[in-house]
């Protein structure tokens, strides 16, 4: 589980979606590895752009990561062009970014919700989503529990 | 009518349970990329974040190298599978209850998955489901036409009841909600080599059926078509009136 994955993720419990305390999803007793991921300032140049970086923040935090308050500027680069020049503070930036957003990897733990506070586990990096009978079509079919 | 849990019982025995068992020989049948699905997903803008609903071995993920896509399945054992393909995120989900915000993403894709579902109020809600995460499309007061470059798509491809020539021979008037086998060749140091078949379920859509569905979940078809025994739609959130 990655923190760039963290900040496109919220409670999969539908009546949690409309509360503003289900983003992000809160880490619990989380177990971090460094995994390698090839670099590719492209990627993460164009994914900038759609990132919540408030989001991210508060992930990296509760991870124990220092991250600045805004978001990195990068610069844009040339489509047509199939080599990138990025000047070396840029490179600095982009190299952390990849480092925190895509090579931090939760291994062990959970991801809580701060409405309902269901939490979901992660188990060998992978998070599972699926909920407990009770939990999943509640919202949709209420009718469903009275008979 | 059965009820929600009983349907979903059914499912677990017969989709979820099979997939579960089958899976490293399925993922090694599955690796050639459809032509329909890939074409939607290099067309998408670089920077594009979407899903993959129901990814399978995560096949789909190695297309464009330009976009992110986090990728789910009912299938612990498929997930584990489609987590080799980086820098992409493989998750534990049911696409009836997906962990993502409304209105949020530029795509979904759902390859093959909607005809495992065995009630068409359940087809309807996970249509419903994967609508409801795309990013609406930008509404023009006065004018009912979808701007569909700025808003999310989603790709649903499901398996055709129209396919006299496959192997399968079905037709126009067969039996809509079949159960198809998968023959697993087993090699064992005790038995030698075996077959074991696993029956999964599937809905075959008849021609329309696709963009009934997707309408009546509130979305609104702007391609389909059929390619090779299957039925497929590109799909956006119709404006709220």
């Amino acid at each position: 589980m990655k923190i760039l994955t963290t900040s496109f993720l919220t409670c999969a419990v539908k009546a949690c979606k409309s509360s503003p305390l289900s983003f992000p999803l809160h880490y619990k007793d989380a177990e971090l590895e460094q995994s390698d991921i090839a670099y590719n300032p492209r990627f993460l140049i164009n994914i900038l752009p759609r990132i919540d970086w408030d989001a991210v923040r508060v992930t990296a935090t509760e991870l124990g990561f220092t991250v600045p308050e805004e978001k990195p500027e990068l610069p844009a680069l040339d489509a047509s062009s199939s080599t990138d020049t990025i000047e070396p503070a840029d490179e600095k930036t982009l190299r952390e970014l990849h480092t925190l957003l895509l090579e931090t990897e939760v291994r062990e733990g959970k991801l809580v919700c701060g409405n309902c506070g269901h939490e979901y586990k992660i188990k060998e990096g992978i998070a599972n989503f699926l909920l407990p009978s009770h939990l999943g079509e509640f919202e949709l079919f209420p009718f469903c529990f009275l008979h | 009518m059965a009820s929600m849990t009983s349907d979903e019982d059914f499912e677990r025995s017969n989709v979820h349970e099979v997939y579960d068992q089958i899976a490293p020989h399925f993922s090694s049948t599955r690796y050639k990329p459809w032509p329909i699905v890939e074409r939607f997903l290099l067309g998408l803008s670089d920077g594009s974040v979407g899903l993959d609903v129901g990814c399978g071995n995560g096949k789909y993920l190695t297309v464009n190298p330009k976009i992110f896509v986090l990728a789910s399945d009912r299938s612990e054992k498929l997930v584990r599978i489609a987590k080799q393909h980086q820098p992409h995120t493989c998750i534990v989900a049911d696409n009836l209850s997906l962990p993502h915000s409304p209105s949020s993403l530029d795509f979904v894709i759902s390859i093959a998955v909607v005809h495992h579902l065995s009630t068409s109020t359940r087809r309807g809600q996970a249509i419903a489901a994967m609508l409801e995460v795309l990013k609406p499309s930008p509404c023009h007061e006065h004018s009912v036409s979808v701007d569909v470059n700025r808003a999310g798509k989603a790709l649903i491809y499901v398996w055709a009841l129209e396919q006299k020539h496959s192997r399968r021979g079905w037709d126009e008037g067969d039996d809509q909600d079949v159960m198809v086998p998968w023959v697993m060749k087993q090699n064992t140091a005790a038995n030698g080599a075996s077959e074991k078949t696993f029956n999964r379920y599937y809905h075959l859509y008849r021609r329309g059926e696709l963009e009934e569905d997707i309408q009546a979940a509130g979305g609104e078809v702007i391609e389909s078509g059929y390619e090779k025994d299957n039925w497929w739609a590109i799909a956006v959130r119709r404006p709220a009136k």
